[in-house]
């Protein structure tokens, strides 16, 4: 058992995980998105990414480049949600939220693709 | 530049973890403690806001609380986050500059910024691998002849020398194993600019590796090895080592030479060594017995070719019988006037201090000379800062055994044509040898000798291949003749001119040159100059030739007025 790998698996399926309890819902509805999961899902994406750094492996090259490509979806999510709650005198309205959730559902199609990639390698590991 | 963006990347996991962990458990913090608004309202701050205070928390500690002021329970998260922060950040840059500062990362960055710069050179270069006396006496004269080099060498000392050498080009140097494949490969072994491989390093193992990595890579490049063994030669030489140096073995060969031979030995040193000396001995009885202390690798290089040539010798060895020395052989130092006495020094005609130790060189010399003030001496000096002792004690011929093999390197690259001036040499007789010398020393005067040579083709001699082009004759003489007047001789000698595989000696002035001819010569530096002046600029030849000035006159004119005015001074 290699601890390394365990540990960013745990990171790369819980990045997974908090996105799609974040992304659940109807996409224009504020009530049925919090914030604290999407900062959940941002900062563990964060610490996943961080670990795939410097791995020459072909497969860690490419894990680095779906995190950061998730890393990406996730901030721009967050900097439109402090946006719409900061800047505008609406507030938080439907229109920002739909624009959030997709953004964090693209997002999440990166973490999918990350934890594909991730069964993939395991599997020709054991074969 | 791959491996050093990697491992700088792997080295930043942790602090970059440390500072993402910290950051949101102190966000997380602000945004869960309940605070106050100014309307004594319960109130919770938003992540953005959260994520602001953090950040210039974490970094100066000021600006205040906003936008609110504070309750108790978010001034005490606030006081621990500072801590953490703070820690977290002196981590995270402590261990950013100790990886700057990490030996093995060091390496890594000198090794990759070497493999840039080789990469970068476009040039046809030579590696060098091996930057001892040796190596740098190469390396510099090389480079004043503006050729580009790279550098290999196990020892962190030379390379730094090698860096505050101030050297024409920029000569990257690596410290690393030259028997380390990996090590040739980034040096540029497998480059096709690599024009040639020279090892000169203190192993002869390491030589090995070099020669053979060498030669699968491309056979027909140039390698050239430095050899302490009789085995390592025979080794080097079977896979077409192009040449082998032992620089004892060398030697040996020079002293018979000068021996039997003086004038063409003369001959050979002069054209090879710009700062010759002239040797007295062929002036002296060197027919006789000669004394030789120390058999090591010298002393038996000494011996076989001594023997070879029937010349009597007497050695003196302190260890006779683990070194193995013929019989006859005399037990010391040779440092004592006993064991000189011992050795019939009254009837010899030279004597040679052979050992490793410059200073038992010397005294041998000196006690030998207070015994016979006229016996021929010749002195091994090992070291080059030695170089004032010997020339004080006058020693008639100092074997430096650095010069000898970085001069034969340097010859074999920089005018090949040399060593076919010097085979065509071994035909002649004394005679012709002692003619030539009295005619160069004509030449030069008192000045250092320079040697180089030219092919006729379009890149080295654009004006003569236009010249032949139009059908019209140029002559050897045309090219030592002052481009300032024409009437003067320029100071310098056409040695050898080579046709095809027809070489000749000495041509006729008034030969005529053809496309492809390469042509040595010798002379003063300052003619070469002029000679390429000739041998380049279309006017210059056309002057030369028929005496007419060029279009364009008032400027020549002025110019030639101008330069024949010091001289004319000068007298």
């Amino acid at each position: 058992m290699n601890a390394e790998k365990v540990v960013f698996a745990f990171f790369i399926l819980l990045a997974l995980t908090f996105n799609f309890g974040f992304f659940l819902g109807d996409i224009d509805n504020p009530e049925h998105h919090h914030v604290y999961e999407l900062y959940a899902a941002l900062v563990v994406s964060l610490i996943a990414t961080v670990m795939k750094f410097g791995d020459r492996t072909h497969m860690g090259a490419v894990l680095l480049a779906t995190s950061l490509v998730a890393d990406l979806q996730l901030i721009l999510a967050a900097v439109v949600w402090a946006a719409a709650v900061n800047f505008t005198e609406t507030g938080m309205d439907p229109e920002m939220m739909a624009s959030i959730v997709s953004l964090s559902g693209g997002a999440l199609v990166a973490n999918f693709t990350s934890v594909v990639l991730l069964i993939l390698e395991t599997m020709m590991v054991r074969h | 530049m791959g491996h050093v963006f990697y491992l700088l990347l792997r080295r930043l996991r942790a602090p970059f973890l440390t500072i993402i962990v910290i950051y949101s458990i102190s966000t997380l913090g602000f945004v869960l403690i309940p605070g106050v608004d100014d309307q004594g309202n319960p109130w919770h701050m938003d992540f953005f806001h959260a994520f602001y205070f953090v950040s210039f928390m974490g970094s100066t500690i000021g600006f205040g609380e906003i936008p609110y002021p504070f309750t108790a329970a978010q001034r005490a998260w606030t006081m621990v986050m500072i801590y953490a922060t703070v820690i977290g950040w002196l981590y995270s840059i402590g261990k950013i500059l100790s990886l700057f500062q990490d030996p093995s990362f060091n390496r890594l960055m000198r090794r990759t910024t070497f493999a840039r710069r080789v990469r970068r050179i476009s040039d046809p270069f030579y590696l060098v691998c091996g930057f001892g006396y040796t190596g740098k006496r190469l390396v510099s004269r090389l480079d004043e002849q503006g050729i580009q080099l790279v550098v290999i060498d196990i020892d962190p000392l030379a390379i730094d020398e090698l860096e505050a050498h101030s050297l024409g080009l920029a000569v990257p140097g690596l410290c690393g194993d030259a028997a380390d494949p990996d090590t040739l490969n980034i040096a540029g072994i497998r480059r096709k600019n690599c024009m040639g491989v020279i090892a000169l390093t203190n192993d002869d193992h390491t030589n090995l590796a070099v020669s053979i990595d060498s030669k699968l890579v491309n056979p027909d490049r140039l390698v050239i090895s430095r050899s302490q063994s009789a085995a390592n030669t025979a080794n080097l030489a079977s896979f077409g080592t192009d040449y082998i140096i032992d620089p004892f073995e060398t030697f040996a060969q020079h002293l018979v030479k000068s021996i039997r031979e003086p004038y063409k030995h003369n001959v050979s040193d002069l054209v090879i060594n710009p700062h010759h000396k002239v040797w007295a001995s062929p002036y002296q009885d060197t027919s006789g017995r000669w004394i030789v202390c120390g058999y090591g690798r010298f002393g038996r290089a000494l011996d076989k070719i001594f023997r070879r040539h029937e010349i009597p010798t007497t050695f003196i060895e302190i260890d006779p019988t683990l070194r193995g020395a013929p019989e006859g052989t005399v037990l010391g130092m040779g440092t004592e006037e006993e064991t000189l006495r011992q050795a019939k020094i009254e009837s010899a005609t030279g004597i040679v201090a052979g050992t490793p130790d410059d200073a038992d060189n010397l005294s041998i010399i000196l006690t030998a000379r207070q015994i016979r003030p006229d016996i021929i001496t010749v002195a091994r000096q090992n070291l080059s800062s030695n170089k004032p002792m010997f020339r004080a004690a006058a020693v008639n011929l100092i074997m430096e055994p650095v010069r000898i093999i970085a001069d034969e390197i340097f010859i074999r690259i920089n005018t090949p044509l040399l060593m076919d001036f010097l085979e065509c040499l071994q035909a002649r007789d004394e005679q012709w040898a002692r003619e030539l010398l009295i005619q160069v020393g004509e030449v030069v005067e008192d000045q250092p000798l320079d040697a180089w040579s030219f092919e006729v083709d379009a890149v080295q001699c654009p004006a003569i291949v236009d010249c032949l082009g139009r059908g019209k004759a140029v002559m050897l003489d045309h090219l030592c003749r002052d481009p300032r007047n024409r009437e003067n001789p320029l100071p310098a000698v056409v040695l050898l001119l080579k046709r095809g595989s027809t070489r000749t000696l000495l041509p006729d002035p008034h030969t005529e040159i053809l496309a492809g001819d390469e042509i040595l010569v010798c002379g003063k530096h300052r003619a070469e100059g002029s000679m390429k002046w000739i041998t380049g600029n279309y006017n210059v030849l056309r002057y030369i030739r028929t005496g007419v000035e060029a279009p364009g006159g008032l400027v020549w004119q002025w110019l030639s007025a101008k330069r024949e005015k010091p001289p004319a001074a000068r007298q």
